[in-house]
C-alpha cells in the first residue's frame, strides 16, 4: 500500500478529532454540553480497550486460547459493584475537587507530598510502557501495511530515531493531549473536547473491529459455524477452545480478573474519564451495564478471527498481534485493512491522550506546585501567575511521557507480546487499589499505612514482574529468573517463597498486594492518623452520610485575611474568575460584597476547594497554608472540639430531660388544679346546704315573729301553736348550728374528748330518750334489743350519743313513711360491742355506700330526690367513732332498708363495785 | 271575688305562715308539700299566683315552674320564687325561667305580702 495513502489516512482522522474536540469545546463555552449524557460517558470508559484489546487480545487468543476472556470479564463483573463502589469514589471525588487518583490518595492521607509523589510515581511507571506499547501497535501495523507482504520484523525496525513513524505519532498525540487537555486551568477540571473525541474513537474502534471480525467469519469462512469445525478438527488449534489446565489456571483466571477489575477502577485513565470527567453521578447508572456491553461486543470476534488466523497462516509464520490486519491484507481487501488501522490507531491514540493528560494534572498538582511552595527561594506563594505555572508543567509532562513511551518503545522494540507489557502496568496501578480502598471504607487507614504498603507493594511488583522483562529482553541474565538472586531459590521473583507453577503476573500480583494491603493495615493500626488525616478518613468514609463542608470547617482553627485569600485565587484562576466566584459564595452567604466576606474557617475551606479543582488537594492546601496563620491543631485539641459537641450533646439531653419532667409537672398541677376546682365546687354546694339548712328554720322563726307582732288579737290557741313552732325551730337551728361547729372542730382537730370505760347499753337507752319526742311524732314502730347489760367500752359519752341520735335520726327520717319501722340492737361478737341501728325506708345505693361516709357529700334521697339535713351527720359519726377506736359502716344486702352499725372495742370489765368507775381520760383529737 | 293563691312548699311550719299570712290578707288559698301535688292543683284549683319553693322533694321548685310555663293546658298564674338558697345564680335562673318575683327566705312578712300584692295587680 502506498504510504502516502496510510499516512493521509491517518492525518484526516487526526484531524477530524481536532475538528470534534473543538466543536465540543465550543458547545461547551456556550453551556451546551455534548457529553453530558451517559451514553458518551459510557463510550469515554471504553478507553479501557486499547491497541492491546484491538490487536493484542486476537494475539493472545490465537496462542492462548479464551485465556484473553478474564481481562474483560473482571470489569464487567466489577461493574456490577461500580453502584457501591464508584459511586462513593466519585461522591468523594466531586465533593472534595479531587483531579487525579493521585490528588484522591494523598487527599484522603492529609494532603502530604509524600503520597502524591508516590502515587504520581507508580502512575508514571505504569503508564509509559502502556504508551511504548501503543505507539509500538501504531508504528507495527503502519509498518505491516506499507511494506506488506513482507512482514518479518526487520522490516518494521527503524534506524533514525527522530525519521521513524512511532516518533511522529507520540508528537502528534502530545499535541492533541495538551491542545484539549491543557487548554486553560478549571476548577472543575472537565475536558470536554477530549472526552467526544475518545468517545467518537470509542466507536470507530468498535466498528472497525466488528467490521474485520464480520470479513473474517462470514468473507473468508463461512459463518462461526465453520470457522469452529475446522478449529475443532485441528489439534493444536481445538486445544485453546478447551480448559485443560489444573487447578492453576483457575486461579490464574481469578487473579487476572481481580486485577483487571482495579484496573478498570483505578488505572489513571479509568479514573480520569469515569470520576474527573464525570458531569452526573447518575450517569453511572447507564454505564453500569452499557460499558459491560460495549466489552461483549467488542470481544465477539477475538476467537473467529484468531482461529480463522490460525487456520489461514502456517504456525510463526506471522506475528499473531497482528492478524487483524493480515487477514484483510492477506485477501487483498486494502480497505478494510485500512479501517482496521485506523481502528487501532483510534484504539492506541485515546489511551495516549487520556493517560498523559491524567498524568500530567498528577505531576503538576501533587509534585511540581508543592515542591516549588516548599522551596522557600522560589517564593511560589508570592508569585504573580500560578495558573501559567501550572499548565506549562503539564505540557511539558505530556511531551515528556510520549517520548518517554517512545524511547522506552525504542528500547525493548517488541520483545514483549502486547498483553505482558499491559498486564505489568496493571499490576503497577494495582498497587493504589488498598490505599484507596481502605481510604472510602476503613476510617483508622493512615498515611504511614498507605505509604508503607505501596512502596512495599511497588518494590515486590518491580522484583517479580517489572526485573524479569529485563531478563526477556534480554537486558540481563536469566540467572536471576532460573536460581534466584546470589541463588537463593526462595527469592526466585516467578516462584516468590516457593510459590510454583502460577503465571508469573498471578504470583506476582499474589504477593505484591499481600504484602501491601498487610503493611497498609498493620502499619495503620500501629500508628496514630494527624487531625487533618481523621478530618479526611470521615469526610470520605462518612459521604454518604452528609459530611459536609461546614464539618470540615469546624475543626479548622486559625487567622486568615481576606485579600490574601482573594489574591491566591486571583493567582491561579485569574481575576475575573476569582472575583465571580467570591461573589456567589458571597451571595449564598446573604452577603452583597464579597468585600465583606469575612475571612473565617468556612471561607478558607471554600477557597481551598475552589483552588484544589484547579491544582489538586495538595498544592490547595500549600498555598492556602503559605497565606493562613494557621493554628496547628493538636491531636488534644481535636478532641477537645469533639469533647465540647460531646458536651453540647449531653446537655442538650438535659434540657431534654427537663422539659419532658417539668410536662410532667404541669400535668399534675393541672390534675391537682381540676380536684381542687371539685373540691371547691363541693363546698360551694356544701355551703349553700348549709345555708339552706340554717335559713329554713330561721324563716319559721321571723316569720311567726313577725305574725304574732302584728297580731295581738290572736286566739289563744293559734298563739300558743306558733309560739311551739319558733321554739322548735330555734332548736333545729341550734342542732344545725352545733353540727357545723362539731364538723369543723374535727376538721381541725381541736375538739375535746371525754374518755371513760362506761357500759355501753344506759348510753343507747339514753339517746333513745332523747330522741322519744321525735319517735313518738313520726309514730314509729321501734325495735329495741339491748342484749347483755354489762357491754363495757372506752368511749366519750357525748360523743357517743351524738352518734346514736344521728343514725337514729337518719332511720326515722328515711323509713317507710306509711308504717315506720326502725331496729336498735347493741350485740357483742369477735370481741367488740355492735350497735346496729336499722330502717324499713328505701335503704342506700351500693354505689353510695362510700360516698355518704364523705364530706360535703349529700346523696338524694331516692324517692323524694331532695337531700335532707347539712349533709354531716354520717361524715360527723365516722369521724367520731374512729376516733373512739372502733368503726362505722352500712350494710350491704341484710335488708331492703338501710342497716348502719358500729363496733367499738370492748373494755376490760371494771371491778364490780364500781359499775361507772374507771378515770376520765381527757385528750385531744389533735393525735389522730 | 278574691284571688286564688297556692302556696308550694315542703318545710311543713313555713306552709302555716304562708297559709296564715295569705288567708289573713283575704286570699283563697290551697296548699302542695311537693311539685306533682303542686302540678294537680294547678289544673283544679286554677290559681292567680302561686308561692313555689325551690328545694322540695320529687319536682323542684324550678321543675314546676318550667311545666306551668311551658304546658298549654295549664293555666298560668303569676309565680313568686321563694328559697333559701341565697345565690344569685339561683335567682337569675329563676328569672330566666319566668318567675315573675323571687323571694329569698328569711324573708320580712310584710315585705313578702307587698311582693304578692304587686304582682297579682301587675297581671
Amino acid at each position: 500500500m502506498f504510504g502516502w495513502v496510510i499516512v493521509g489516512s491517518a492525518l484526516a482522522y487526526i484531524g477530524l478529532l481536532f475538528l470534534i474536540a473543538r466543536y465540543a469545546d465550543r458547545r461547551a463555552e456556550r453551556g451546551r454540553s455534548i457529553i453530558a449524557n451517559p451514553y458518551v460517558y459510557s463510550l469515554s470508559l471504553a478507553v479501557y480497550c486499547t491497541a492491546w484489546t484491538f490487536y493484542g487480545s486476537v494475539g493472545r487468543a490465537a496462542s492462548a486460547g479464551i485465556g484473553f476472556l478474564p481481562i474483560y470479564l473482571g470489569p464487567t463483573l466489577m461493574a456490577g459493584l461500580w453502584w457501591v463502589v464508584f459511586r462513593k469514589i466519585i461522591r468523594i471525588s466531586k465533593q472534595n475537587s479531587i483531579t487525579s487518583i493521585a490528588d484522591f490518595i494523598s487527599s484522603r492521607y492529609g494532603k502530604g507530598l509524600a503520597l502524591g509523589v508516590i502515587v504520581t510515581g507508580i502512575a508514571a511507571v505504569g503508564i509509559v510502557p502502556y504508551v511504548a506499547l501503543q505507539l509500538d501497535g501504531i508504528a507495527t501495523s503502519f509498518a505491516l501495511l506499507w511494506h506488506y507482504p513482507d512482514v518479518t520484523s526487520s522490516a518494521v525496525g527503524f534506524t533514525d530515531p527522530f525519521g521513524g513513524t512511532a516518533f511522529w505519532v507520540a508528537l502528534l498525540l502530545g499535541t492533541f493531549a495538551i491542545l484539549f487537555g491543557t487548554r486553560h486551568l478549571d476548577v472543575t477540571e472537565h475536558h470536554e473536547g477530549l472526552v467526544a473525541a475518545i468517545a467518537f474513537e470509542s466507536v470507530v474502534k468498535l466498528f472497525a473491529f466488528l467490521a474485520v471480525g464480520v470479513f473474517v467469519t462470514w468473507g473468508l469462512f463461512s459463518g462461526p459455524g465453520d470457522i469452529f469445525t475446522r478449529a475443532a478438527a485441528d489439534a493444536d488449534i481445538s486445544s485453546l477452545l478447551r480448559f485443560d489446565g489444573g487447578v492453576e489456571e483457575y486461579w490464574d483466571w481469578g487473579w487476572l480478573m481481580v486485577l483487571s477489575a482495579l484496573a478498570i477502577m483505578f488505572l489513571p485513565r479509568q479514573f480520569q474519564m469515569a470520576v474527573v470527567e464525570n458531569t452526573d453521578e447518575s450517569h453511572l447508572n447507564k454505564a453500569i451495564w452499557l460499558f459491560p456491553l460495549y466489552l461483549f461486543v467488542i470481544n465477539i470476534f477475538v476467537l473467529p478471527i484468531a482461529v480463522g488466523g490460525r487456520l489461514t497462516f502456517a504456525s510463526g509464520s506471522v506475528d499473531p498481534d497482528n492478524l487483524v490486519l493480515l487477514l484483510p491484507m492477506a485477501d487483498g481487501q486494502r480497505l478494510l485493512a485500512l479501517v482496521a488501522f485506523i481502528g487501532g490507531l483510534s484504539a492506541a491514540a485515546s489511551m495516549v491522550i487520556v493517560a498523559t493528560v491524567a498524568l500530567s494534572t498528577m505531576v503538576s498538582n501533587d509534585v511540581v506546585i508543592p515542591v516549588l511552595l516548599r522551596v522557600r527561594s522560589f517564593r511560589l506563594g508570592e508569585r504573580g501567575d500560578v495558573s501559567s505555572l501550572v499548565l506549562g508543567t503539564r505540557r511539558i509532562t505530556i511531551l515528556s511521557v510520549v517520548l518517554l513511551g517512545y524511547f522506552y518503545f525504542r528500547l525493548t522494540e517488541g520483545a514483549l507480546p502486547l498483553v505482558s507489557v499491559g498486564l505489568i502496568s496493571f499490576a503497577a496501578i494495582a498497587q493504589l487499589a488498598p490505599s484507596i480502598l481502605g481510604g472510602i471504607y476503613w476510617k483508622p487507614g493512615n498515611h504511614r499505612g498507605a505509604i508503607a504498603g505501596m512502596v512495599a507493594g511497588f518494590t515486590v511488583w518491580a522484583y517479580t514482574l517489572a526485573i524479569p522483562t529485563l531478563v526477556e529482553s534480554g537486558l540481563m541474565s536469566d540467572a536471576l529468573i532460573e536460581s534466584g538472586p546470589f541463588g537463593i531459590e526462595a527469592l526466585r521473583p516467578f516462584a516468590l517463597l516457593g510459590l510454583e507453577g502460577f503465571d508469573p503476573i498471578t504470583n506476582g500480583l499474589f504477593w505484591s498486594l499481600l504484602i501491601n494491603a498487610g503493611l497498609f493495615m498493620v502499619v495503620s493500626i500501629l500508628t496514630d492518623q494527624t487531625p487533618i488525616e481523621q478530618r479526611q478518613a470521615s469526610i470520605f468514609v462518612d459521604v454518604f452520610k452528609g459530611a459536609s463542608e461546614r464539618t470540615q470547617a469546624s475543626v479548622w482553627q486559625g487567622t486568615a485575611s481576606f485579600v490574601e485569600l482573594r489574591s491566591i485565587l486571583e493567582r491561579v484562576l485569574g481575576s475575573p474568575r476569582a472575583d465571580a466566584l467570591l461573589m456567589r459564595y458571597a451571595a449564598t452567604r446573604g452577603i452583597a460584597e464579597s468585600g465583606e466576606l469575612e475571612a473565617d474557617a468556612d471561607l478558607v475551606t471554600f477557597v481551598e476547594q475552589r483552588l484544589a479543582g484547579a491544582v489538586g488537594a495538595v498544592s490547595a492546601r500549600a498555598l492556602v497554608s503559605s497565606a493562613v496563620e494557621e493554628a496547628v491543631l493538636s491531636r488534644d485539641e481535636v478532641l477537645d472540639v469533639l469533647d465540647e459537641t460531646t458536651r453540647v450533646l449531653a446537655y442538650s439531653r438535659q434540657l431534654e430531660q427537663k422539659q419532658r419532667e417539668l410536662e410532667q409537672a404541669t400535668e399534675d398541677l393541672q390534675n391537682a388544679n381540676l380536684q381542687l376546682l371539685e373540691l371547691d365546687r363541693m363546698k360551694d354546694d356544701f355551703m349553700s346546704a348549709v345555708t339552706h339548712e340554717l335559713r329554713t328554720p330561721l324563716t319559721s322563726i321571723r316569720a311567726f315573729t313577725e305574725i304574732l307582732d302584728d297580731n295581738p288579737d290572736l286566739d289563744h290557741d293559734q298563739r300558743s301553736q306558733f309560739l311551739d313552732i319558733i321554739l322548735k325551730e330555734s332548736e333545729r337551728l341550734t342542732r344545725h348550728i352545733n353540727q357545723v361547729l362539731d364538723f369543723a372542730k374535727i376538721e381541725s382537730g381541736t375538739l375535746e374528748w371525754r374518755m371513760e370505760v362506761q357500759q355501753l347499753g344506759p348510753v343507747v337507752e339514753e339517746s333513745l330518750q332523747r330522741v322519744g319526742e321525735l319517735l313518738r311524732r313520726r309514730n314509729i314502730e321501734m325495735h329495741i334489743d339491748l342484749g347483755p347489760s354489762n357491754l363495757q367500752a372506752d368511749f366519750d359519752r357525748d360523743r357517743l350519743i351524738q352518734v346514736i341520735i344521728n343514725l337514729v335520726s337518719n332511720a326515722v327520717k328515711f323509713s317507710d313513711p306509711d308504717q315506720p319501722r326502725v331496729w336498735v340492737t347493741l350485740e357483742q361478737a369477735d370481741g367488740e360491742a355492735r350497735v346496729t341501728v336499722a330502717d324499713n325506708g328505701p335503704g342506700v345505693p351500693r354505689e353510695h355506700h362510700e360516698l355518704i361516709f364523705e364530706k360535703f357529700q349529700q346523696v338524694a334521697d331516692g324517692d323524694s330526690g331532695k337531700p335532707r339535713g347539712t349533709g354531716l351527720g354520717l361524715p360527723i359519726s365516722k369521724e367520731i367513732i374512729t376516733q373512739l377506736g372502733g368503726r362505722l359502716w352500712i350494710e350491704t344486702a341484710l335488708g331492703p332498708g338501710a342497716v348502719f352499725r358500729f363496733a367499738l372495742p370492748l373494755a376490760i370489765s371494771p371491778p364490780a363495785d364500781d359499775p361507772g368507775g374507771g378515770e376520765a381520760v381527757e385528750r385531744t383529737g389533735t393525735d389522730r | 271575688m278574691s284571688a286564688r293563691v297556692l302556696i308550694v312548699d315542703d318545710e311543713p311550719n313555713i306552709v302555716i305562715s304562708l297559709e296564715f299570712l295569705m288567708r289573713h290578707e283575704g286570699y283563697e288559698v290551697e296548699v302542695a308539700s311537693d311539685g306533682e301535688e303542686a302540678l294537680e292543683l294547678l289544673a283544679s284549683f286554677q290559681p292567680d299566683l302561686v308561692l313555689l319553693d325551690v328545694m322540695m322533694p320529687k319536682l323542684s321548685g324550678f321543675d314546676v315552674l318550667q311545666r306551668i310555663r311551658n304546658d298549654a293546658e295549664l293555666p298560668n298564674p303569676v309565680v313568686v320564687m321563694l328559697t333559701a338558697r341565697g345565690r344569685e345564680a339561683e335567682a337569675e335562673k329563676g328569672k330566666a325561667l319566668g318567675a315573675d318575683e323571687y323571694v329569698t327566705k328569711p324573708f320580712a312578712t310584710r315585705d313578702l305580702v307587698a311582693v304578692v300584692h304587686r304582682a297579682l295587680e301587675g297581671r
